[in-house]
């Protein structure tokens, strides 16, 4: 197990600098942020000052060399917009993102599992057919309407959810949290459920399809012929086995969830990195891109690396090879 | 007479599938007393399996057992509830699958499978079941039970873990096993270990066994007596060396001289013609006169189960008697 996590890191340390490269020169080589930044009355003096201010004057490998060294030293370069540190800017984003994407994961295994389960089991009830057509529209509505529709059924309409940012957080080891307030549970409960929808789609549609897999087979007649409840064979004898590509799906789909919460952040205009990045975006503010692409390529590595040990756990067979290597 | 282990009265179980009705089992009964073997042979899809499920309230739908009485220790399982017929399983009456690669959960170590069998019909401690299920293991002739025990099922061989199944079965030491061609999917060295470790501890607690296979080498040496099947019903039983050596069905004399050791070596293998009609379309009358060498006008009629000597009762309008 060790060696095979010592293994695992050294390809990530390959896949972080080869990922740094492509993200620095293709970014580097579109547009010029030095228009954007400037007054456009601004002489030629001037905008040669911006230019050597930050280093674009530089052949582009230079560029790369100083960006790597500051890199390793925890220094993803300072944003031309806000003057400040990129990398401090997106962490002071991040834990919005992070409770956004893990609150909208929670739902989705809380929600999509149970019934899932439930319609693999009895896959001929009226019940489980609505279950399979819902999970359809989970997939295929995007995700700004329906996230629209629910500001307008529950928060004009209704008038019972706020429609706009955090509300009320609770400062936990230097980290604002909104879960812990009934005023931040109300702000979240709505962007965490839009989005989740789809992720919930897709759990609903793997538990189902496991389930009607694994119930067939005979180790849960044997199971049945050892007389043991009908809840054990569920939570245990079936729930394990269902579990095995929930969580490699899953895992695989939190990067993204994280990555490209954006649309639901402005949406409900959360105050998350994904809303900080497409400003950036905007404005040619190449530091906090870089940064926070970078930042994106270490998150999915790392919830790889989880995935893998946390499979080895449910899979004995899996734990077994891993061990031989 | 003593009140037998399993009486199964005229059972009936069909499989209500799109294209019709399916009488995988139709009117079978037999009984057993304890410490009983009785083998139960038939060609694939003679309902030899269906009628080991039906016993334990198994079949799964679109089957459903339609009729008869299934009695155990004289209580009709047919009538208990879920709930009921959930404790009778596994610690009454248990079962042995055919395959050992698919009847143990993947995921699961084997103490977990073990432990949850005990717990599953008696109060005991964890610890208490650990060491019951350990017993088990040693029982069959599973070296080192204790490491074995935190194992997985994939890190055993098709022997061992039919063994480990066999184990689960003898855990809360039922009256009866219904053993599914346990045997069926192991080499034959490891067959003769198996039939000679299930046949002692038969012997030593008194359990009464059926065995369901096709082989009739393996009936001849375990069984006391013998249930021949042919498309869902029973057309021969009576004591095994006497079917054996004397079959009075035309199917049990075809299913004998099929097999290879009965031929003298260069002559063609005997063979029963034809194929198992499907059970969708069973040929009215008897079922085997489409293949019968002695069929006449008379098998359109649908014969009956008639004691046609001692101990010995046969589904067929002409006996084969002559021939021997």
């Amino acid at each position: 197990m060790t060696v095979f996590i010592i293994r695992r890191l050294l390809q990530s340390i390959v896949v972080v600098f080869l990922m740094s490269l492509l993200v620095f020169v293709g970014v580097n080589v579109v547009g010029d942020p030095v228009d954007m930044l400037i007054n456009p009355e601004a002489d030629q003096a001037e905008i040669e000052r911006v230019i050597r201010h930050f280093g674009l004057d530089k052949p582009l490998h230079i560029q790369y060399g100083h960006f790597l060294l500051n890199a390793l030293n925890g220094d993803l370069g300072k944003s031309f917009i806000f003057g400040m540190p990129a990398l401090k800017l997106i962490l002071m984003r991040m834990p919005a993102t992070l409770e956004l994407a893990f609150s909208a994961l929670i739902l989705a295994v809380l929600i999509g599992i149970p019934l899932g389960v439930y319609a693999g089991l009895k896959s001929k009830a009226k019940v489980s057919r609505t279950i399979m057509a819902g999970s359809i529209l989970g997939f295929s509505l995007p995700t700004f309407w329906v996230g629209l529709m629910m500001i307008m059924v529950f928060a004009v309409m209704l008038g019972w959810l706020p429609s706009t940012g955090r509300g009320e957080t609770v400062l936990v080891a230097g980290i604002e949290l909104s879960f812990l307030t009934l005023d931040g549970l109300s702000h979240l409960l709505m962007p965490a459920l839009n989005l989740s929808l789809f992720k919930m789609s897709l759990v609903i549609r793997l538990a189902r399809a496991g389930t009607r897999e694994v119930v067939h087979q005979d180790y849960m007649k044997f199971a049945r012929a050892k007389g043991l409840s009908e809840s054990r064979l569920i939570f245990v004898h079936l729930m394990k086995n269902i579990l095995i590509p929930v969580v490699t799906v899953l895992g695989l789909e939190l990067g993204g969830l994280i990555a490209f919460s954006v649309v639901t952040e402005t949406v409900f205009a959360w105050p998350g990195m994904g809303k900080l990045i497409i400003d950036s975006i905007h404005l040619l503010d190449r530091p906090v891109v870089v940064a926070y692409l970078m930042i994106i390529v270490l998150m999915f590595v790392i919830i790889n690396l989880i995935v893998d040990v946390l499979y080895s756990i449910l899979d004995p067979r899996v734990r077994l090879q891993d061990m031989k290597t | 007479m003593p009140q037998p282990t399993l009486d199964v009265r005229n059972l009936q179980t069909h499989f209500f599938t799109r294209d019709g009705v399916a009488k995988a089992v139709e009117d079978v009964s037999f009984s057993l007393g304890s410490g009983e073997v009785l083998g139960l042979v038939g060609e694939s899809g003679s309902g030899k399996t269906v009628t080991g499920f039906s016993i334990l309230g198994l079949v799964d739908p679109p089957g459903e057992v339609v009729g008869g009485e299934i009695l155990f220790k004289g209580r009709n399982l047919l009538k208990l509830s879920e709930e009921e017929m959930r404790n009778v399983r596994g610690n009454h009456l248990a079962m042995v699958f055919q395959d050992p690669m698919m009847t143990l959960n993947p995921v699961l170590r084997i103490d977990t499978q073990m432990i949850e069998a005990i717990q599953a019909h008696q109060k005991v401690g964890t610890d208490v079941a650990r060491e019951r299920a350990r017993d088990a293991l040693g029982k069959v002739g599973i070296a080192s039970p204790d490491e074995r025990l935190r194992a997985y099922p994939h890190q055993f061989s098709g022997g061992m873990r039919q063994r480990v199944a066999i184990a689960i079965a003898l855990l809360n030491q039922p009256e009866l096993i219904i053993a599914d061609e346990p045997t069926t999917a192991l080499d034959v060295t490891i067959q003769g270990q198996i039939l000679h470790e299930v046949q002692r501890l038969c012997r030593e607690t008194g359990t009464a066994l059926i065995w369901i296979t096709h082989d009739l080498a393996v009936v001849a040496g375990l069984a006391e007596r013998i249930c021949v099947m042919y498309a869902g019903r029973i057309v021969e039983t009576g004591s095994v060396d006497e079917v054996l050596d004397r079959p009075l069905h035309p199917y049990s004399k075809g299913l004998i001289e099929s097999v290879p050791s009965h031929n003298q070596r260069g002559r063609r293998l005997n063979q029963i013609p034809g194929m198992t009609p499907s059970l969708l379309s069973l040929p009215e009358g008897c079922a085997f006169r489409t293949r019968c060498p002695i069929a006449d006008v008379e098998c359109r009629r649908l014969p009956s189960l008639h004691e046609a000597e001692t101990e010995r009762r046969i589904f067929c309008h002409h006996p084969q008697r002559e021939t021997a």
